[in-house]
């Protein structure tokens, strides 16, 4: 574990990806309990294709190019999932796929030197100061966020319409958790890829719920997960050579959520 | 005292109007039940009053002293996730969300208020339980507890009973019937007009193109209730019609 903070590389990795596990975590549970987790799916194609297009115009920090593309989509996603008039999962499902082959197409111009694999499924290399400098900010945002409005937090994500009706401003915590989503998920893909970084948003929500049964322990014990996942993951990729660290950090995820489950199970089976 | 007033109102979504030109008022301590054929806007009606849908003409004002945030909510279908994970601590005193306390904690009178609201509700014993492990009956008891918290004048409900058993249905009903002895004005939504008249002491009918606003001893006698109401006005004048037409067979 010391001989891995020898590397600067590996501290960078390591300070983002605590970073934003910590912020994937608590998002996730409002984005997973409030059923807009395919938002931050869709996120994450949407990132996909701004960056294969900010290669293309050889652009120097790609990452100031997608924030603002991303935070854009995760507006109108967000509009399309509230309004009743769509059917948002079809939308976003339409938007995700056209966001990444937009990606793909672009990758495949001419004299663009994009590696596709690193951005489908990530790389610690591409950690730079930049992503460091977002993840502390958005971090601290989130972190933030969630202890001032903790009250107002549940009481939206419960119930938005009773929150609406007692004066709440439901829009703009809405905006807000799906702004910090967007950046949360351009800093992260990086790392994780973007067929990965949904998984952390989705997975720790998911893991503790199986055992915990208030919202104060589920947002405690998620964010627990999701760090352990992420320098757990590190740590195997380093160790173990030639092994994605994105695709290990799902799997321990996975692995997590299973034995959660388990236990629920057997929990359940020994009250009867 | 007069709570709220409502002045030809034009309420809709989607370009399609469905409540117009409706004007009624509710003074403190009263009952209102607002009954009507499904699709006559009940339910738009509380939202437009609640103001989760913007009124398209008209107006909709409040006594000074009640202000949104004072106005308690209980909707006909429960809107979450069915495996939420909170107790029903948590939950209760959510109610307490919109009155501008932020942070982790809640004020000591906050917690008070939330204890006498279950004590009085029955569901003490249920703090700290799950949620989502509560029956239909306990969990709109919860939610009326929110509701609660959120006011001491004017709670809103919206076939609060439409999920439940009649024997929980009924236990339901006079809960709220005493909440609105103690003071508290409701104004509930209810597909059950017998019963409606029974604790109600207005009723406004929801018709496709007209209304009726009064108290339930005028709804009896208008010819909009006397079209669903099944059992007869038990007050002397109308026994005394009941005789006459008895006479005529």
């Amino acid at each position: 574990m010391i001989e891995m903070l020898k590397y600067p590389f590996m501290v960078n990795a390591l300070t983002v990806g605590v970073l934003i596990a910590i912020c994937c975590a608590l998002l996730g549970v409002v984005l997973v309990l409030k059923r807009y987790s395919m938002i931050g799916d869709g996120l994450s194609h949407v990132g996909f294709g701004a960056l294969s297009i900010a290669a293309v115009l050889n652009l120097n920090s790609p990452i100031w190019f997608s924030l603002p593309i991303v935070m854009i989509a995760a507006f109108f996603l967000l509009r399309i999932t509230e309004s009743s008039r769509i059917n948002s999962d079809a939308a976003i499902g339409v938007i995700s796929s056209s966001a990444l082959a937009i990606g793909v197409f672009a990758a495949s111009i001419n004299g663009t030197n994009i590696n596709l694999q690193q951005y489908m499924f990530g790389s610690i290399l591409s950690v730079g100061e930049t992503d460091i400098a977002v993840s502390i900010v958005i971090s601290v945002f989130v972190i933030l966020m969630f202890i001032l409005f903790y009250n107002k937090i549940f009481a939206i994500t419960f119930d938005e319409n009773f929150s609406k009706a007692t004066g709440i401003n439901t829009k703009l915590y809405n905006l807000a958790i799906s702004l910090l989503t967007a950046v949360t998920i351009v800093i992260g893909m990086r790392m994780l890829g973007t067929l990965l970084i949904s998984a952390m948003i989705i997975f720790p929500a998911l893991t503790s719920m199986r055992l915990c049964k208030r919202f104060l322990t589920v947002i405690i014990t998620s964010v627990m997960v999701s760090v352990f996942c992420v320098v757990a993951g590190l740590y195997t990729s380093f160790e173990v050579n030639d092994i994605p660290v994105g695709a290990t950090i799902v799997i321990l995820n996975l692995i997590l959520f299973l034995i959660f489950s388990l236990i629920s199970i057997v929990m359940r089976k020994l009250k009867k | 005292m007069n709570l709220l007033n409502v002045e030809k109102l034009k309420l809709g979504y989607d370009g399609k109007t469905v409540v117009k030109d409706l004007s009624f008022s509710v003074n403190q301590g009263d009952f209102v039940a607002i009954v009507g054929e499904n699709g006559s806007g009940k339910t738009t009606l509380i939202k437009g009053i609640l103001g989760l849908i913007q009124r398209t003409d008209g107006k909709i004002t409040f006594s000074d002293d009640l202000t949104k945030s004072h106005i308690g909510y209980l909707s006909q279908q429960p809107p979450f996730s069915k495996d939420f994970p909170a107790s029903v601590r948590e939950i209760v005193m959510s109610g307490f969300g919109g009155a501008g306390f932020f942070g982790f904690g809640y004020k000591k009178t906050q917690k008070e208020i939330a204890r006498k609201v279950m004590d009085k509700v029955g569901i003490s014993d249920l703090a700290g339980k799950n949620f989502s492990e509560l029956s239909g009956g306990q969990q709109q008891r919860v939610l009326l507890c929110r509701a609660m918290c959120a006011t001491d004048k004017l709670l809103l409900l919206d076939e609060p009973t439409s999920a439940l058993d009649p024997v929980i249905t009924s236990e339901f009903y006079s809960l709220v019937s005493m909440l609105n002895r103690e003071g508290v004005s409701v104004i509930m939504v209810s597909h059950d007009v017998n019963t409606a008249v029974k604790i109600a002491s207005h009723i406004l009918h929801l018709g496709s193109d007209t209304y009726f606003f009064g108290t339930t001893h005028e709804y009896m006698h208008s010819d909009m209730g006397k079209r669903l109401l099944i059992s007869d006005c038990p007050c002397d004048a109308c026994k005394h019609r009941v005789k006459g037409e008895n006479k005529d067979d």
